[in-house]
C-alpha cells in the first residue's frame, strides 16, 4: 500500500536532534556576544542553515521522503538565494 | 461495520497530500524570505540604526522562545511516531504539550510587546514617528516580522486542537494520520522560521 508506508522517526533520534539543536542555539548566543564584525553574521546564518538543516531533514522526514520532494525543497532554497544574489547585486552597483 | 469499512475503503492517496502541504510551505517560505531580503537591504543601508535597535531586545527572551519552540518541534514529531506506532494516548499528551509551549511562547512574546507598547514604542506610535528613518525601519520589520510569526504561530494551534480532537475520536488513527502528518509540517515550519529570526533581530549587532 502506497499510504502509510512512511518512515518512522525513533523517539532517541528525535531527542538527540533537540540536543545538537540546542547546543547550536547556546553556540550561536555565545559566538555573537564577541565582536567578530562581518564574521558574526556569516557564523550565526551558517549555524542558522545548519539548524534548519536537522529540522528540514529529521522533525520533517525530508531524509526519508522522495528524491522528488526534497528536489522540490532544494529548488526553493537556491530559488530564494538567487533571488537574494540578484537584488544584492542590483543593490551594490547602483 | 458496514458504515466503517465504507469509510476505510475510502480513496485517498496520502502522499498527494503531503505534497500539497509542501507546496503551501514554499509559498510560506518565500513570503518570509521577501521580509528577510527588506531587512537585509535595509540593514545594509541602516547598520548602526539596526545595531542600536538589537540592542533594545531582550536575548533573554528570545532564547526562552527559540528554546520553547525547538522544544515543541521535538514534541509534536514524537506525536506523529506515536501515532506511527499506535499509541494513541502518547500522542494526544505530545500534542497537548506542544499547545503548551505554544501557549508558553506567545505569553513571553505578549510580555515582550507588552515593554516595547509601555514604553510607547508601537506601530502608528507618536514616538515611532520621530524615531530616525533606520530605527523606524528596524522596528516596523520586528513589528512585522515577529508579529506576521505569532499569527502563524496561533494558526499552527488552531491546525493542532483540530488535529488533537480528531485524534481523540479516532479519525485519525495508525493507519490514517496524514492530517497529523501536515499539522506536524507546518509547526515545524513555524519553527524554522524562528531560527533565522532570532539571530537576525536579536543577537546580531
Amino acid at each position: 500500500m502506497a499510504n502509510n508506508s512512511s518512515h518512522i522517526t525513533d523517539y532517541k533520534v528525535l531527542t538527540r536532534v533537540l540536543l545538537v539543536l540546542m547546543f547550536c542555539t547556546f553556540l550561536t548566543i555565545s559566538i555573537t556576544s564577541y565582536n567578530l564584525a562581518a564574521f558574526t553574521v556569516t557564523i550565526a546564518l551558517l549555524i542558522a542553515g545548519f539548524k534548519s538543516f536537522l529540522v528540514l531533514s529529521y522533525f520533517m522526514h525530508l531524509k526519508y521522503e522522495s528524491l522528488l520532494l526534497r528536489i522540490l525543497v532544494s529548488i526553493v532554497f537556491v530559488l530564494f538565494a538567487l533571488i537574494v544574489l540578484i537584488t544584492f547585486i542590483d543593490y551594490s552597483y547602483r | 461495520m458496514s458504515d466503517t469499512n465504507i469509510h476505510t475503503e475510502e480513496h485517498r492517496n496520502d502522499d498527494a497530500s503531503k505534497l500539497g502541504m509542501w507546496l503551501f510551505i514554499f509559498t510560506e517560505l518565500l513570503l518570509f524570505g521577501g521580509l528577510f531580503l527588506v531587512y537585509s537591504i535595509y540593514r545594509a543601508q541602516y547598520p548602526h540604526n539596526f545595531h542600536e535597535g538589537s540592542l533594545e531586545l531582550s536575548v533573554t527572551i528570545g532564547a526562552i522562545n527559540t528554546i520553547v519552540l525547538l522544544f515543541s518541534s521535538m514534541t509534536i514529531a514524537m506525536a506523529l511516531t506515536a501515532m506511527q506506532r499506535n499509541n494513541k494516548k502518547l500522542a494526544m499528551t505530545m500534542i497537548v504539550v506542544t499547545l503548551l509551549m505554544a501557549v508558553v511562547f506567545l505569553i513571553n512574546k505578549y510580555f515582550e510587546w507588552g515593554a516595547k507598547f509601555h514604553h510607547g514604542l508601537y506601530p502608528g506610535s507618536d514616538l515611532m514617528a520621530l524615531l530616525e528613518r533606520g530605527h523606524l525601519l528596524y522596528f516596523s520589520l520586528y513589528f512585522f516580522m515577529t508579529g506576521l510569526h505569532a499569527f502563524h504561530i496561533i494558526v499552527g494551534m488552531v491546525l493542532l486542537i483540530v488535529v488533537l480532537f480528531k485524534v481523540k475520536n479516532n479519525r485519525i488513527h495508525a493507519h490514517k494520520y496524514v492530517l497529523l502528518e501536515n499539522g506536524a509540517l507546518y509547526w515545524h515550519l513555524v519553527d524554522l522560521i524562528w531560527i533565522f529570526l532570532f539571530p537576525l533581530l536579536y543577537l546580531i549587532s
